[in-house]
């Protein structure tokens, strides 16, 4: 479990906003026992991911972003372009180039 | 393990319905979305046939989709409607300038007319321009009851037999729970109807009553709709970005709250007693009013004036004041520039307007100690009480009040001459070099007035607030 996990990840809807306006990133995270030497899980999940994003991508005002160990409600995530609701939610497991899409609702036009 | 399309289609789910828990495939979600709005127009008789129809874009996800959708139900159902789109540029630099490029983006992409009609054209005055005058802090008013204002002109330019404007079940929702939090009881019995406006009215009609925020941004996400969100650049309105978070909060738990809401909005029984102000006609620009002088006369005049305070909140003095100033007008058309000064040097009567500013609502101060808490909580108007008056502004004064006036009255001049009290109707002029230069039509227009600025912009308006957009970023900023 020391392998890298490439991901897709994407903001819109506004939520690129707060990461530079930077809609779609292609982005290495490190095996989660490094990261996370406290974890007791072997792989990375939503729930973790968020942690990473707040680390390395979010550069200001994290709380238009998160609550809690989640999204902000209004913010909807797509895993792999499909609601993330219908794959556990913050407990989905990430698989390699997988994309996780975040959009806001609440920004207005 | 994906999971698949609850109607039984064989393809996979791609989102969980918050309305019904269902999941469903992309093409069957389209489908019920689809579907389901169409039962709204058709059980809401939202049209008849022949209808011309402005769709009020902002550039936004829910104009953007309601444009989409209405042309794909016209097409489907044969409707029979005329439609187009209708947008308010209020000259708020780098915000409604790169979202009027996404209107024209739906223009070309539906097929659709489009009609662009700014505050500058209207009123004399970009919102930059207002901000500049007035800071952060009331903008939103300004913003809200122009842009109310300015749309009903637009339909009536268009000839339209009534305004679809984007608001989503989420946006009533938080109106209704916001009237509540107000015990704005007379607003609260009508914000949920799907149709607004009275006889002799241009209606407003709400396609999207009943569809969910999370649906209307899957919908333009799977289908690739361009639409324009941002944050907007002016200051939010703290309270409804409150019942905002809120609201999203019990979302996330109970999805159904948002139908319960609105189902509690439309059913709660509301005494007898409680009625709305009966709509007249604004006496100076001839538009449906609550009031002798419409809110947006009255905002006009005090950024005309060099007072831009005045009618931000309530203010039944504000109203005594420019009834008075009307009926001066009437008895000595010839002496306008006379009355303004009048208001000028009424600076008494002022002070007493910009304090009983921060008494929203309240007719009349119910603790008695209100008057030295408004002085407190009123800081910023203190330059302007004092400078109110003419010998004021003799450079020193930090807001260039002197300036202000000046180019009020002849802004003042040319807009009275434009809302001449008794004026016939004038053909519209296009950009005659003066600032306001859309003549009115004949008060066919529905205004869902206005007793302080701050409610009243919140519920009927398209995008309930500034420029569509600060309600909502109320949310993002401050509602945490
Ligand atoms: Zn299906
Ligand atoms: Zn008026």
């Amino acid at each position: 479990m020391t392998d890298t996990l490439k991901l897709s990840i994407q903001f819109g809807g506004g939520a690129e906003l707060l990461f530079d306006k930077i809609k779609k990133r292609e982005v290495e995270l490190p095996a989660l026992k490094k990261y996370f030497p406290e974890s007791l899980k072997e792989k990375w999940a939503i729930r973790e991911l968020l942690v990473w994003i707040k680390d390395n991508l979010l550069k200001e005002r994290p709380e238009l972003f998160l609550q809690g160990d989640s999204v902000r409600p209004g913010i909807l995530v797509l895993i792999n372009d499909a609601d993330w609701e219908l794959f556990g939610e913050l407990d989905y497991e990430l698989q390699a180039n997988d994309t996780i899409m975040f959009i806001s609702t609440l920004h207005g036009g | 393990m994906p999971i698949s399309c609850r109607t039984g289609c064989g393809r996979n789910a791609v989102l969980k319905r918050p309305k019904t828990g269902d999941a469903l495939c992309k093409e069957c979600f389209y489908w019920a979305f689809e579907a389901e709005i169409h039962y709204t127009i058709t059980k809401g008789e939202l049209f008849n046939r022949g209808d011309s129809v402005a769709i009020a874009a902002s550039g936004g996800k829910d104009s953007t989709v309601l444009a989409h959708v209405l042309k794909t139900l016209n097409q489907r159902h044969d409707y029979g409607l005329n439609l187009m789109l209708l947008s308010i540029d209020e000259g708020i630099t780098g915000y409604r300038d790169d979202s009027l490029e996404t209107v024209k983006q739906n223009r070309d992409d539906y097929e659709m007319p489009l009609k662009i009609l700014s505050y500058k054209d209207l009123y004399g005055w970009t919102m930059d321009e207002i901000v500049a005058q007035i800071g952060r802090k009331n903008n939103c008013t300004f913003c809200g009851v122009f842009r109310r204002q300015a749309l009903d002109r637009g339909a009536a330019l268009l000839n339209v037999k009534c305004i679809a404007t984007g608001h989503n079940a989420d946006d009533i929702a938080e109106t209704v729970l916001m009237n509540v939090l107000r015990g704005d009881i007379a607003r609260l019995k009508r914000c949920t109807a799907i149709s607004t406006g009275s006889e002799g009215t241009i209606p407003r009609v709400k396609p999207l009553k009943y569809t969910y925020e999370k649906e209307i941004v899957m919908y333009a996400h799977y289908k690739k709709l361009v639409y324009f969100s941002t944050e907007c650049v002016f200051a939010p309105n703290a309270y409804r970005g409150h019942a905002r978070a809120l609201l999203k909060d019990m979302e996330k738990i109970r999805p159904s709250c948002i139908m319960d809401i609105i189902y509690s909005g439309e059913t709660m029984a509301v005494k007898e007693e409680v009625t709305l102000p009966t709509q007249g006609i604004c006496v100076r620009c001839k538009f449906v009013s609550s009031q002798e002088v419409c809110k947006a006369c009255v905002l006009l005049e005090g950024l005309n004036k060099g007072l831009p305070r005045l009618g931000v909140g309530k203010s039944s003095k504000a109203k005594k004041m420019l009834a008075e100033y009307n009926a001066k007008q009437e008895q000595e058309k010839g002496s306008l520039e006379q009355a303004i000064i009048d208001l000028d040097d009424s600076s008494n009567l002022i002070d007493d307007i910009n304090q009983s500013n921060k008494v929203t609502k309240a007719k009349s101060c119910r603790s008695g100690s209100c008057k030295s808490n408004n002085k407190v909580s009123n800081g910023s108007t203190v330059n302007n009480d004092k400078c109110s008056s003419k010998e004021c502004c003799t450079g020193k004064c930090k807001s260039n009040q002197g300036n202000d006036i000046d180019q009020g009255n002849s802004k003042i001049n040319s807009l009275l001459e434009e809302y001449g009290i008794n004026d016939a109707q004038k053909d519209i002029p296009n950009g005659n070099g003066h600032g306001s230069n859309v003549s009115k039509s004949n008060g066919e227009i529905v205004e869902n007035s206005d007793e302080d600025g701050e409610v009243l912009f919140n519920d009927q308006d398209e995008e309930n607030s500034c420029a569509g957009a600060c309600g909502k970023m109320g949310s993002l900023q401050i509602g945490f």
